[in-house]
């Protein structure tokens, strides 16, 4: 599957580098060239390419990059998370990772809290909030034999409802009407706050996620044929189950941190992925990425231009895209995700 | 050739006895098989083999090794088993499910060998699966994936194979076929089966348990007498010779009420 891999790399250059281009105000792919260029290479531009060098290179790279590296992150954190708990429809909020971002973002802007961090407090409040909500959802799950797919999806649902709660009453007595416009903006997903100071934390923690799980393809492999079977046969299955969950919910939560809750691409690009290359973890965790980076590039293209200056919100448009894409593939092919066929 | 010895076993789940004191041994290259009535533990101790559970007390061994203290990947490569929920959620080709058996041998995302992939198509060949070998195993029958497993199983090469009922979803053909591919695979064996006929045909010896102890343990003959069975699974049987191999049969009519199940006593080991 090589020859598929690069051809979804190049792909991707391309969507990335044509969003750069567009936008509210097109800028010729020559321009966008050169400004990128001089930016790279430190050289110079005469006085009147400022504005325009300012959108692309202030504004747009940062975001059309972030909306690459999110898409790859959610794609991958997907796959791992559907093979973790065994469940076709579960998501890389499943574990009420989203929700608790959320309410910790709100939380931290309300209160004012983590002054120090400066702007970086409320996506510290999202991450620790989601980290907070996924190690409530596997404590609580936990029982004497051991964590078991089914009772974490369960808890993380029940949990979710909690935390939209606690969102919900942290607005209704909030003294600003900021709060509204700001919890949008955590659960229907938006890239348009990104800048380069806050691109390479997540980069890297989404980069660094993926290659970890790439290199776990063996295991996850493993553990879709049980966790008896998966002992049976190596793999310790408790312990890489916890292990991966925590790598997922770090790489959830620094996306949500950055970008609130972006839904459906973690749950359907795993699954188109499966019917293009088949189920084989190795292959899934190199394609998926790509893919999931080339859809949200262009879904934040769109969203950023359809009703310019208005931007729609993100899961609107990963939905509307999504689904006619996954109802062509899965009637086409056959396929089939667990014992029923 | 490897053996492997149960000492001592016992496995409570909050306060339930599953397995008492159960001892039994199985030795290089012998196939062993455990019956008895559905929760009288035989599960539970095949689960304590592939390490799905710790022992609550006593010890397995395999060649005097403790396997709880051997790693999860050491012990992969000595003891295979065939669960019963071994199913795949995922559908991959039956190919890739069998190569996954390479995993304990396998390091990170490494492809397999030559060497590697020829024991996989062996595999496949003797379990008859090879025809299948790109489909998805989501698509195939109950029998087909059981045999799929079997190969996977193969191809983890370990010394010692434990089976948890693999006669389920067979038909009798392939229910012959997997158990004689069991005493031709030279491995030794420890096998959970529940049709009495096919463990007496299948087995060297035969441990029988109920309620989570060992009540008898020796050659078919020895274990499968009428009046045992009468008192294990308060069932009337009549126990007859296979006429041409000898072996015991149990031949039963739906009319005979079944009895009341006496509480079993607790009795020796005979034939231990």
């Amino acid at each position: 599957m090589p020859l598929l891999a690069v051809l979804l790399t190049v792909v991707l250059a391309g969507s990335v580098f044509l969003a750069i281009g567009l936008g509210s105000a097109v800028i010729a792919p020559a321009d966008t060239a050169r400004y990128l260029w001089a930016s790279v290479t430190g050289g110079v531009l005469p006085a009147e390419d400022a504005t325009r060098y300012q959108i692309i290179w202030q504004i747009r790279t940062p975001r059309v990059l972030l909306a690459a590296v999110v898409g790859a992150g959610l794609a991958a954190v997907g796959v791992a998370i559907q093979a973790l708990v065994r469940n076709a429809l579960a998501d890389p909020f499943i574990l009420g990772v989203s929700s608790g971002g959320s309410a910790g973002a709100v939380a931290v802007s309300l209160f004012g809290a983590l002054p120090v961090l400066g702007m970086h407090a409320v996506s510290a409040g999202a991450f620790a909030g989601a980290l907070l909500a996924t190690v409530l959802v596997y404590t609580i799950a936990r029982t004497n034999s051991g964590v078991t797919p089914l009772r974490l999806v369960l808890t993380g649902v029940a949990l979710s409802f909690g935390f939209q709660a606690l969102m919900s009453v942290l607005i209704y007595f909030a003294p600003s009407g900021e709060a509204t416009s700001m919890v949008l903006f955590w659960t229907m997903g938006s890239f348009g706050a990104a800048t380069w100071g806050s691109l390479p934390v997540v980069s890297v923690i989404a980069v660094a996620g993926i290659l970890v799980l790439y290199g776990f393809s063996r295991p996850l492999d493993v553990l879709g044929l049980g966790d008896e079977s998966a002992v049976s046969m190596g793999v310790d299955a408790a312990g890489t189950r916890r292990g991966l969950f925590a790598v997922t919910a770090v790489m959830t939560g620094a996306m949500v941190a950055v970008s609130g809750t972006i839904g459906f691409v973690g749950l359907v690009i795993p699954h188109i992925t499966r019917m293009l290359v088949g189920a084989t973890h190795g292959r899934v965790l190199r394609i998926a990425p790509l893919l999931g980076a080339i859809l949200m590039v262009w879904v934040d293209l769109l969203a950023r231009t359809l009703v310019a200056p208005r931007e729609l919100p993100l899961g609107v448009l990963t939905a509307l895209i999504g689904v006619p894409v996954f109802i062509v593939l899965m009637r086409k092919r056959r396929y089939v995700f667990g014992g029923t066929s | 050739m490897t053996e492997l010895r149960l000492e001592d076993l016992s496995v409570r789940i909050g306060d339930r006895r599953i397995v008492r004191e159960l001892s039994i041994e199985a030795r290089s290259g012998e196939v062993i098989g455990l019956i008895g009535p559905n929760g009288s533990g035989k599960s539970t101790a095949l689960r304590c083999v592939y390490r799905a559970l710790t022992p609550s007390e006593g010890v397995v061994r395999v060649d005097g090794d403790d396997v709880t203290r051997l790693s999860a990947r050491a012990a992969a490569k000595r003891v295979a088993a065939l669960t019963q929920d071994g199913t795949a959620d995922l559908d991959f080709t039956v190919a890739e499910l069998v190569a996954l058996g390479r995993a304990p041998h396998r390091r990170g995302n490494r492809p397999l060998t030559e060497a590697e992939r020829e024991l996989c198509r062996d595999a496949m060949g003797r379990t008859d699966v090879l025809h299948l070998a790109e489909r998805g195993v989501l698509g195939l029958s109950g029998g087909e994936r059981q045999r799929v497993m079997l190969a996977r199983a193969l191809v983890q090469q370990p010394d010692i194979l434990v089976l948890d009922e693999p006669t389920n979803h067979l038909d009798l053909r392939h229910q012959l076929a997997l158990l004689s591919q069991l005493r031709t695979a030279n491995l030794t064996i420890v096998v959970v089966l529940h049709d009495l006929n096919l463990a007496a045909a299948a087995c060297d010896r035969l441990g029988l348990l109920s309620e989570g102890r060992l009540v008898a343990v020796g050659t078919p003959p020895e274990v499968l007498t009428a009046e045992r069975i009468a008192r294990v699974y308060g069932v009337d049987v009549v126990v007859t010779e296979h006429p041409l191999t000898g072996d015991p049969q149990i031949l039963f009519t739906l009319d005979a009420p079944a009895r009341a199940l006496a509480t079993p006593k607790l009795e020796g080991h005979p034939g231990c």
